[in-house]
């Protein structure tokens, strides 16, 4: 016998570290509309296989809690139950000797404090109240793109048929083909085999070989006219879906251009101007007119508008920025993310040769304006946040393309001042920070027991959120929370007959594809507002699914023009999948919409 | 097409084939447990996987289409392992208490069960339990549920009620009434379709044999007996002989075998339904008093969907009583006044293709003397009685229908299909405006198998805009376009169940199969062979309104077999 040995990992511990990833895989594509009170007592069983069994909460009350659930679940249960589960979970939070217990008493508590309504609904009712999502892509995409169809058609090189699904639900195919947050993924069931299909991927590939779709013919003419303010994705889509609904829409655009952020907040390198006029204009070539350069509350007033339209949609987006409150902030060299995007958007390219630029910011936003500085000559770019690189919200692709261009990201130091000379800023000084505590979910940064530093630059570029102008629309009656226009989900604005709103300026900074899904519903209401009630539908056969692919296979993902060279210039930086790639990976698709629970309930939406 | 191989036999199938069709096409037979063809093709059993070159996973046969190449082995081992497994899953979550259920041997799981040679269930039992209540028309076990969602589809496709729904998930996931409600509260017409498309025993219509029993036992009792038209199509499926044994009189002879007094005929009470509501059509034309188009009213799955759904069109149901309730109406007043019965002591006995019949016999509204009706029989509780007295049907001498209400014409017969009380109806109100009568098949074009169907009738130079609908589903279709505007029609025929009454909720099941059409066709093979072809003919409801209710729409007619449609309304969250 040695006296000490080296570990070994035994086939059954690697085995079960395997079945370990699998279901973290499992968890994190979780179906959606599941019972809760039923998860929540698998859950359980988990965390009791996880026990040591040596403290009593956590090795009998996880097992009797789990029971009481269970109970209830079969019907065995009654109001007092739940209190007694309560009671027992409290208990073993407090009293558990280690995490292993008390954080699994806790997803009790919590869920009990989420959902006890659906707990009572078990006891009242002998049912459940959330219902069972069956295809896992088309519920999470806001706009509920018809997903597995396309890539069907994707795959049987029907791409026309394919942009003709997508634009029923989204006039945005190109846009989104490249810059879509693809939500759709996060739940794909195929990452319970390997990983999500490369949703987006595929989309851009049925885009950059579908040539030109003509878009649907409109429905005969209402008569009933719309102004829409704002010539952004939600604007736009909105006027797309409307006229298809037989009404007149005008849209009303303070810039030079359509487009809204598409054009004015998002690089060209990750959405050319080809890919945004291609879907601007099939929008377009419904008739829908634009009047640009109209400043609303300044040529015209929202009332003006009212009285001469049937109906007024208000998506003016979130184009103002937001201020980082330290000395030396209005001194030149200190601008705006909103201004330097916003300027490049209408061809005004600045220089940023031979300069040191200081990015503050950790979302998304941040990075454009990193890499964009970085594309404009910059001699040095850092990106500075006072919190970790892992608590960016930036996606984290585009914090490693960042980094790949030769970008740096200074991470937990907070702006404190700008150092001034001659009216310029020279340095901006930071406090170093320390992560701490949680707070509303994400973890609280506090100040470092350390000295300021310094850290030279010559531009510094503020990208820490986008604020909304909505002053005009509050004095015409609009009701406000903060600064954005307190809509419904319905996009109406209480209080003003006909009007609605949405996008960013009703939700605050979102993703393109939630401004497209804000339009959709718009169109939807203010097509019933005006007396229509004219469906978008569409008749394109769906491939029938095939029962082959379902082995793992690993995702195609889209690469990128090489950092070094890609970095010079403003050029689209994606490549897009090869022919080989994109079959494979439109079979990779396991057709939710076929297998499992869609045949069953809440399959395929044909039209809304 | 497309060429592929099953179990080594080269098959040729269109595109779009399952492989279930596929394999039958060659004499192939792969089991199934919840699919119904053009009902439910949701995979949920895994009965019906088989084994595909090319496929990791076994494939459900069907609802996976063939492809070019493919070689398919229905019967492999690995098949026939994952098969039985699934089977003694579903028999684990199955009260299999066979010997006591109304289903055994008439029951899919049981058969499948036995074809796979499965005599013992390696798991534990855990059946699922709910509350019912007992007194409804239709009754759920949930212990017998096997989950195969097949009323689930058939409510929401067929019958566009959707009354029952699928909920929860993992192990709890179960099919239950909408909304943790009672069925009497989801809107449910009692039309049984969920019923004929159970493959089990957990949904069944209530059992009332024991009342006949003892009614029949009761010395002081009579009991009169009305069978209904499509009762007669499918009365001896349960017997197993042959069609030309299973006549319409010896379904008769049966029920006298049973001991009922007197065995009367429904399709009498058709002929009068027609008196009246064809002289109400005539009213609502030529007077414009009543609203348009007119309905039929014989039909109570769909009196009650209409009253759910579209309480705006209450006015437009004629307001003539169905045929099995002006019979009850007739038989408690008219036949105990002419036989010196007293009306309390007769039991009123209806045996119907339908289970919605239960629910409306107990319908105020619809009763003129106390209870127009005391029993509902299903056909299927007929031929239980049958069989529970040991009553050897194939032996018996044919016997005639009792009189006086045992007369029923051609135009009564075919009551119990799609079409055949507005060809009924037509045939009568062409003798009410022209005083002579049309060639009785002369409106045979309102006959057909499609769900809606429209036809324009020349009577007497007028134009009438006819509608014949079967299914709620298509019934809505039909209510929603008179709504819009798209349609417009002056009378318009609804049954609840496709096909009508033939393919009625009471009718005797047979798993898998829709036999609405073949049975309707043997109804119009007796109108057609029926000397009297015409209602207005019957020489026994000529001798009803001479001696008692004097015309159609009398007093007493109204009375009796008239009801105020307005009054009768259905409590439906």
């Amino acid at each position: 016998m040695s006296r000490l040995e080296v570990t070994a990992t035994s086939k059954a511990e690697r085995t079960v570290r395997g079945l370990y990833d699998s279901l973290s895989r499992r968890v994190a594509a979780s179906p959606v509309g599941n019972c809760p009170v039923e998860l929540t007592s698998a859950f359980l069983k988990l965390c009791l296989a996880q026990s040591c069994g040596k403290c009593v909460p956590c090795r009998v009350g996880l097992d009797r809690l789990s029971a009481l659930v269970d109970g209830l679940l079969d019907g065995d249960g009654d109001v007092k139950t739940i209190d007694l589960i309560e009671k027992t979970a409290r208990a073993i939070a407090d009293s558990s000797d280690c995490a292993i217990g008390f954080e699994a008493a806790k997803l009790v508590l919590d869920g009990m404090a989420a959902f006890r309504d659906d707990y009572i609904s078990h006891i009242e009712k002998g049912r459940c109240t959330s219902n069972f999502a069956s295809i896992p892509c088309t519920v999470e995409c806001p706009a509920h793109v018809d997903i597995p169809a396309y890539i069907a058609l994707t795959g049987e090189g029907r791409f026309a048929d394919a942009i003709r699904v997508i634009r029923k639900d989204n006039p945005f195919p190109s846009v989104c083909g490249l810059i879509c947050e693809h939500p759709c993924e996060n739940h794909c069931r195929r990452s319970l085999v390997d990983s999500a299909v490369n949703i987006r991927g595929l989309k851009r590939y049925a885009i950059d070989n579908a040539g030109n779709v003509p878009v649907p013919a409109c429905a005969p003419a209402t008569g009933k006219t719309v102004a829409v303010i704002g010539g952004g994705p939600a604007g736009l889509t909105a006027a797309y879906y409307l006229s298809l609904m037989g009404h007149k829409v005008t849209v009303f655009e303070q810039r030079t251009r359509l487009g809204g952020m598409l054009r004015y907040g998002i690089p060209c390198y990750r959405l050319p101007d080809s890919y945004l006029d291609a879907d601007i204009d099939a929008i377009l070539s419904l008739g829908v007119d634009v009047k640009l350069g109209i400043k609303i509350g300044k040529d015209v007033t929202l009332d003006d508008l009212r009285r001469d339209y049937d109906s007024v949609y208000i998506t003016i987006g979130a184009h103002s920025d937001k201020k980082l409150r330290i000395e030396g902030e209005d001194a030149e060299g200190v601008i705006s993310a909103v201004e330097l995007l916003g300027g490049i958007g209408d061809r005004e390219i600045p220089d940023f040769t031979g300069k040191n630029v200081v990015i503050v910011g950790g979302g998304n936003v941040a990075m454009d304006v990193t890499r964009t500085s970085m594309r404009l000559g910059a001699k040095s770019v850092k990106c500075v946040y006072r919190r970790r690189i892992d608590d960016m919200t930036a996606l984290p692709e585009e914090i490693e393309g960042a980094i790949a261009e030769g970008c740096e990201i200074v991470e937990l130091k907070a702006p404190s001042y700008v150092e001034v000379e001659n009216g310029k800023a020279k340095a901006l000084v930071v406090k170093p920070q320390v992560i701490g505590a949680y707070n509303r979910g994400r973890p609280m940064p506090y100040n470092a027991d350390l000295p300021e530093e310094r850290i030279p630059c010559d531009i510094i570029i503020v990208a820490i959120g986008q604020a909304i102008e909505s002053k005009h629309f509050a004095e015409s009656g609009a009701p406000l929370a903060w600064d954005q226009i307190d809509a419904n989900k319905a996009g109406e604005v209480p209080g003003l007959d006909g009007v609605f709103s949405g996008g960013d300026c009703v939700s605050g900074p979102s993703t393109v594809i939630k401004a497209i899904e804000a339009g959709k519903v718009a169109a939807a209401n203010i097509d019933e507002y005006l007396g229509g009630h004219t469906e978008i539908e569409l008749d394109v056969e769906v491939p029938v699914a095939t029962y082959k692919f379902k082995t793992a296979c690993g995702r195609v993902n889209n690469s990128e023009r090489e950092a070094d060279e890609r970095k010079h210039d403003f050029e689209l930086m994606e490549k897009p999948m090869t022919k080989e790639e994109a079959m494979q990976e439109s079979s990779r698709c396991l057709r939710c919409d076929h297998y499992g629970c869609a045949t069953l309930k809440g399959g395929r939406v044909n039209k809304w | 097409m497309v060429k592929l191989i099953i179990d080594g036999k080269t098959v040729e199938s269109a595109e779009g084939t399952t492989i279930l069709a596929a394999a039958k096409s060659v004499g192939i037979n792969i089991p199934t447990l919840c699919y119904f063809e053009k009902i439910n093709d949701i995979g949920a059993c895994r009965v019906c996987v088989c084994e595909v070159n090319g496929s990791d996973k076994l494939v459900a046969a069907c609802n996976t289409v063939v492809s070019e190449g493919i070689e398919v082995y229905t019967n492999s081992a690995r098949v026939r392992a994952a098969r039985k497994v699934n089977v003694e899953l579903l028999l684990s979550a199955h009260n299999c208490n066979c010997v006591a259920c109304v289903r055994s041997g008439n029951c899919a799981l049981q058969t499948l069960a036995n074809d796979l040679n499965v005599r013992t269930v390696p798991y534990e039992t855990k059946i699922a339990k709910d509350k019912w209540e007992e007194t409804l028309p239709l009754q759920r076990d949930a212990s017998k549920c096997i989950s195969c969602m097949r009323c689930v589809n058939v409510c929401d496709e067929l019958q566009g009620l959707s009354v029952w729904e699928v909920n929860g998930s993992g192990a709890h996931t179960k099919v239950a009434v909408r909304d943790g409600l009672r069925i009497d509260a989801a809107g449910c017409a009692f039309c049984g379709q969920c019923i004929t498309h159970c493959p089990v025993g957990a949904l069944t219509a209530r059992d009332d044999t024991d009342r006949v029993f003892e009614a029949i036992e009761d010395s002081e009792t009579i009991t009169v007996m009305q069978i209904a038209p499509a009762v007669r199509s499918a009365w001896a499926d349960a017997f197993g002989i042959a069609e030309n044994v299973a006549t319409e009189k010896r379904m008769v002879a049966a029920a006298k075998a049973l001991g009922v007094d007197y065995v009367f005929d429904t399709n009498f009470a058709a002929d009068l339904t027609i008196m009246e509501e064809a002289s109400e059509l005539i009213e609502r034309i030529t007077k414009g008093n009543g609203a348009m188009p007119m309905f039929t009213s014989c039909c109570p799955g769909w009196v009650r969907f209409m009253r759910y759904k579209y309480p705006e069109f209450a006015d437009n149901l004629s307001s003539a009583k169905s045929p099995q309730q002006m019979f009850g109406a007739v038989a408690k007043t008219y036949f105990a006044e002419k036989m010196g019965i007293d009306p309390a002591k007769i039991c009123s006995i209806s045996v119907m293709p339908c289970s919605s019949k239960k629910y409306e016999s107990d319908v105020p509204e619809v009763n003129a003397t106390d209870k127009d009706v005391d029993v509902v029989l299903t056909t299927r509780e007929f031929a239980r009685m049958l069989k529970a007295d040991h009553v050897n049907v194939a032996a018996l001498d044919e016997a005639e229908f009792d009189s006086p209400l045992g007369t029923g014409s051609g135009a009564g017969v075919i009551f119990g299909a799609t079409g055949g009380v507005m060809e009924a109806a037509l045939r009568t109100a062409y003798n009410m405006l022209t005083g002579s009568n049309p060639d009785a098949d002369a409106f045979k074009i309102v006959r057909g198998s499609e769900g809606i169907r429209e036809a324009e009738v020349n009577v007497n130079g007028t134009t009438l805009r006819a509608a014949v609908v079967s299914g709620l589903a298509n019934a809505g279709k039909l209510l929603d376009n008179i709504k819009s505007g798209k349609a417009k029609y002056d009378f318009v025929e609804v049954m609840a169940c496709p096909g009508g009454c033939a393919g009625g909720g009471g009718q005797p099941i047979v798993d898998g199969m829709e036999l609405a059409a073949c049975r309707g066709e043997k109804l119009y093979e007796l109108d057609s062979t029926n000397a009297l072809r015409f209602s207005h003919e019957n020489p026994e409801v000529k001798a009803l309104y001479n001696e008692y209710l004097e015309k159609p729409l009398s007093h007493k007619a109204h009375e009796l077999l008239h009801t105020e449609q307005k009054n009768w309304t259905v409590d439906v969250k």
